[in-house]
């Protein structure tokens, strides 16, 4: 018997919080930030995960634009 | 038999012996401060001190000796330590004014934490006038209490990069990056609906624009929104309209046996300049006790044992108000006469008074 297909990832279709930000919604994997020389890129699933200029292996997730209330207190 | 008298010592106050005209002076001594109880109400002065309105109306003084745009200096003479001290405390927690309440954080990618960044901005006085704004409404939903008539919205919206042509060898943030620090004056005002009208010629903004806010480095940035609403000192430091009200009471010097010559020098260094001067005939009088820091200095010299008394007087509040920014002085004090007024009024028409 085969295994139960897996179902395949679908980007979010309700990204209007991520919309206020300046992602343009071509691009919607997760962006990255280098470590070393701060550059911000994207990566796919079979990238390796180093930095794409200059190949440093230490990357960070970006913040997201999603919207955080805070009490000025 | 001895034990159980004890407690009888305690209850009798003899009235102190205190000289007619001392019964409104604080005494200062070398290492204590006496006589610091009221007893000018009723029932407790032999003399007649019933509350009488024409006679205060006759005997109270407000004289302004400073008056500029933050910050003023009067006296409040002939008045009560209940009533001066409630105009302090109504001016400090009362008397409303308008701060930011709530931010809405979309990106914040510096070193400083969301609710860090979030109570500082929350701390920035606003150059508004308390009464353009309604008071909020607490039990109303979430989603309808802010409206145009009670609310201020306020953006921030920064981020920092690097400069073009920069000299070779400069470490200077400022000219190395734009916005490497994010200052009060960065938030703008968005008006909201009437506001628009309303404010088309003063916006809203800070008291003073250089408040630094955050730090920021190439990349990073900050995108936030600020709800600015109404509220009181008693509720948060941030909605008190006075960086500090205080007063301090009229200081007494009583030069009580001549002082001449040398001595005379020597007194007159004891006090800050201008408090005593030197007369013709080489005597030292007093020319202006209210500059007095009542420092004490010349109660530690031997040599004037005797010759001089302290003292504050209890009925003269020399008062300091210095606002944040939003309102002059002068509306605060009146703000807060007004509040304390309404205050007795409610207490007048409570029904459980009746």
């Amino acid at each position: 018997m085969s295994s139960p297909q897996k179902e395949a990832f679908s980007a979010p279709t309700s990204i209007s919080h991520a919309a206020q930000g300046q992602a343009p919604s071509k691009n919607l994997g997760v962006r990255y930030n280098c470590a070393q020389c701060g550059a911000s890129f994207t990566l796919g699933k079979t990238d390796s995960i180093r930095c794409k200029e200059c190949g440093h292996r230490v990357i960070y997730k970006a913040r997201t634009k999603k919207m955080v209330q805070f009490e000025a207190r | 038999m001895e034990m159980r008298n004890e407690p009888k010592k305690y209850r009798y106050h003899p009235k102190p012996q205190i000289p007619p005209n001392m019964s409104d002076i604080v005494g200062i001594e070398y290492n204590r401060v006496t006589n610091t109880t009221s007893t000018d109400f009723p029932g407790h002065s032999s003399e007649e001190n019933a509350w009488d309105l024409e006679e205060f109306k006759k005997n109270l003084q407000i004289n302004i000796s400073h008056l500029a745009g933050r910050s003023t200096n009067f006296d409040l003479i002939n008045i009560d330590t209940s009533i001066a001290n409630a105009f302090r405390r109504i001016m400090i927690a009362e008397v409303p004014s308008v701060a930011a309440e709530t931010v809405y954080i979309y990106n914040n990618t510096s070193v400083i934490q969301d609710e860090v960044l979030a109570h500082r901005i929350g701390l920035i006085p606003l150059n508004v006038d308390p009464d353009t704004l309604q008071w909020i409404d607490p039990a109303a939903d979430e989603n309808e209490r802010f409206n145009d008539a009670n609310t201020y919205v306020m953006t921030l919206d920064v981020s920092c990069s690097k400069r073009d042509n920069v000299p070779e060898g400069t470490t200077d943030p400022k000219i190395l990056y734009r916005n490497s620090s994010v200052y009060a004056k960065d938030l703008k005002f968005v008006p909201q609906g009437r506001q628009e009208q309303l404010f088309k010629n003063s916006p809203v903004a800070p008291c003073d624009p250089n408040i630094l806010l955050a730090k920021l480095r190439p990349g990073q940035e900050i995108s936030l929104r600020v709800h600015c609403i109404l509220g009181i000192g008693s509720d948060h430091a941030k909605f008190s309209p006075v960086a500090t009200a205080s007063y301090r009471l009229m200081p007494v010097i009583d030069i009580k046996e001549p002082i001449v010559g040398e001595l005379a020098k020597r007194f007159q260094k004891c006090f800050p300049s201008g408090v005593i001067e030197i007369d013709e005939n080489g005597a030292a009088y007093v020319a202006d006790a209210r500059k007095d820091t009542v420092s004490r200095e010349v109660l530690r010299h031997e040599e004037f044992e005797g010759k001089v008394k302290l003292g504050r007087k209890r009925s003269h509040f020399i008062f300091n108000v210095e606002s944040t920014g939003a309102m002059s002085p002068l509306e605060i004090f009146l703000k807060s006469v007004r509040i304390l007024k309404n205050k007795a009024d409610y207490l007048r028409n409570c029904p459980i008074g009746q």
